[in-house]
């Protein structure tokens, strides 16, 4: 272990304003990247299904 | 069964031919010639009201806003470029038919140089003197616009092939072109910053000389597919 | 041949194939993105100018070297829809380019928060910042001209063609950045250590990179595999698996 206790490890030697910022928005852009997909598979699931569902009712009416 | 001379007598043909017509068309229209330059005029005029109008600042920003001036005057006048050959369907034609097409854009090109380029070079000097540029940076400013403003023109085509169907191209043209920009800019710039100083330019006209000989080379195939692509929506 | 060739380019192969390898890579992504952080915060050692802000390299590099991976492979995948009109690269390159911008956006403000402590400024027209900068601008335009389309195939040619106009000027830019930098800075200041790293540094670097290339392809897959069932919902494969997931 490079720092000696979890104060230290916060503080990174007066640099912990930089370092935790750079890391914290590294995972900011993660997560982003993350969600982003996930949640347009789901909006894009349940428009499908409606439609689906909208189709086959027709189908069946007709 | 076309001949060696027919067929370069064909493209020398197809290359003036579009020249002349294009020249003649442009000429119906004053405004979209002078307009550029009067941007080209009016956004020097803004440094020196901005900031300072102090010879040796002035003397020292001169390279750069002249070049970023004349660069972005350039960005105005390439819509004329294909927008109204696109519109009334002589660029489908030029696409169809069996001329060659390298000879019909070279042809564009050199058209809207002709008519932007050249121009904005011949009036350099004047807004150079308007920022005290020294008469070594005057001559680097002439000899870098005359090579960069042709590149700018063939980059500015590509740009401009690519946002002919477009709607509001003016803002999306101006973003995909700039960052295309930047090296030209660069060298242009530096060259005069060291003709001022006193220093010689000729490496920096070779790259200049460069460029040019690869956009002349490359930017036709480009532009050709930009059209097409443009063109089958 | 040409059949492996096109059965490369099928969606649905490649829907089938990504839900396999898809787990895997987020797995090795996981593993080596706790493993490269952990030591590269606790356990790298500072850097002897520049202290713990020396810790942000384990970020800015891997990030810089995604931008322009990024940036290459979408041009690639663009040339290759170009060429043989294959409607799986388009999609590919179509998913880059918004994930490329994020790594560029990211590799810039890291490098100007790194720059802060080391040079006292928050940002400095150094030569890879700059160049940087001006990725992110090509990373735009692409985007920009994607949206600008109505016609999905029209969009994705125009960028293609955009992205590979791009990818022969990088160079060039990069070059004349250069160029312009050590003019205007004799004292050229680098951000990374040039002289060889000992391997206390470099081999968390190594895993961090790799991390970061598994998570790029993790949501490369992610998000092409959403674009592609948008793209084929009129299909059957398609609607079977929104039955089984409505």
């Amino acid at each position: 272990m490079y720092f000696d206790s979890f104060s230290e490890f916060l503080a990174m030697g007066g640099h912990g304003l930089y370092v935790w910022v750079a890391y914290g928005l590294t995972a900011v852009i993660f997560i982003f990247n993350l969600i982003t997909p996930i949640f347009k598979r789901k909006r894009l699931i349940v428009e499908q299904t409606r439609q689906l569902r909208r189709e086959e009712l027709h189908a069946s009416n007709s | 069964m076309m001949t060696q001379v027919d067929a370069k007598q064909v493209k020398r043909g197809i290359f003036t031919a579009m020249i002349r017509r294009d020249m003649t068309a442009a000429f119906r229209h004053p405004s979209d010639l002078i307009n550029p330059l009067i941007f080209f005029v009016v956004v020097v005029t803004l440094f020196p009201l901005a900031v300072t109008p102090e010879s040796d600042f002035l003397r020292e920003i001169a390279p750069g806003v002249l070049w970023v001036s004349a660069l972005l005057a350039t960005l105005l006048s390439l819509d004329m470029l294909f927008q109204t050959d696109f519109q009334d369907g002589t660029l489908e034609q030029m696409l169809l038919s069996p001329q060659p097409l390298y000879s019909a854009i070279l042809a564009k090109v050199a058209t809207h140089w002709l008519l932007s380029g050249l121009p904005l070079t011949l009036l350099s000097p004047l807004l150079a003197m308007m920022l005290f540029l020294s008469v070594d940076g005057v001559q680097a400013l002439m000899l870098t616009l005359l090579l960069g403003t042709p590149i700018l023109s063939f980059i500015g085509a590509i740009g401009s092939a690519l946002t002919v169907g477009l709607r509001k191209t003016g803002l999306l043209l101006s973003l995909l072109v700039l960052p295309l920009y930047i090296p030209v800019l660069i060298f242009a710039s530096g060259a005069v910053q060291a003709a001022t100083a006193g220093l010689p330019i000729a490496g920096h006209l070779a790259l200049l000389g460069a460029l040019l000989a690869l956009a002349v080379v490359l930017a036709p195939l480009a532009i050709a597919t930009a059209l097409r692509i443009s063109l089958s929506g | 041949m040409w059949r492996w060739f096109h059965k490369l380019g099928s969606p649905k192969w490649f829907y089938a194939i990504s839900g396999r390898w898809l787990p895997w890579f987020a797995v090795a992504a996981l593993l080596l993105l706790t493993v490269g952080t952990i030591w590269a915060l606790l356990f790298a050692p500072a850097d002897y100018q520049q202290g713990n802000s020396f810790r942000i390299i384990y970020i800015h590099v891997p990030a810089a070297f995604l931008a322009q991976s990024g940036y290459v492979i979408m041009a690639l995948a663009g040339a290759v829809g170009l060429i043989w009109k294959m409607k799986l690269a388009d999609v590919m390159a179509k998913c880059c380019a918004p994930i490329g911008a994020s790594f560029t956006l990211l590799a810039l403000v890291t490098g100007a928060v790194w720059g802060k402590p080391t040079w006292g400024a928050w940002w400095v027209w150094d030569a890879r910042l700059t160049s940087m900068l001006v990725l992110l601008f090509l990373y735009l335009g692409v985007v920009a001209l994607q949206s600008a389309f109505t016609d999905r195939n029209q969009a994705a040619r125009a960028s293609a063609l955009l992205s590979l106009v791009g990818l022969v000027n990088i160079p060039i830019i990069k070059y004349s950045v250069e160029w312009w930098n050590t003019l205007h800075q004799p004292a050229s200041l680098t951000l990374t250590e040039k002289p060889a790293m000992p391997a206390e540094m470099w081999v968390p670097l190594l895993i961090m990179v790799a991390g970061f290339y598994c998570f790029f392809t993790v949501v490369l897959f992610m998000r092409a595999r959403v674009e592609l069932l948008d793209r084929e919902r009129r299909t059957g494969w398609v609607k079977d698996i929104i039955r089984t997931k409505g």
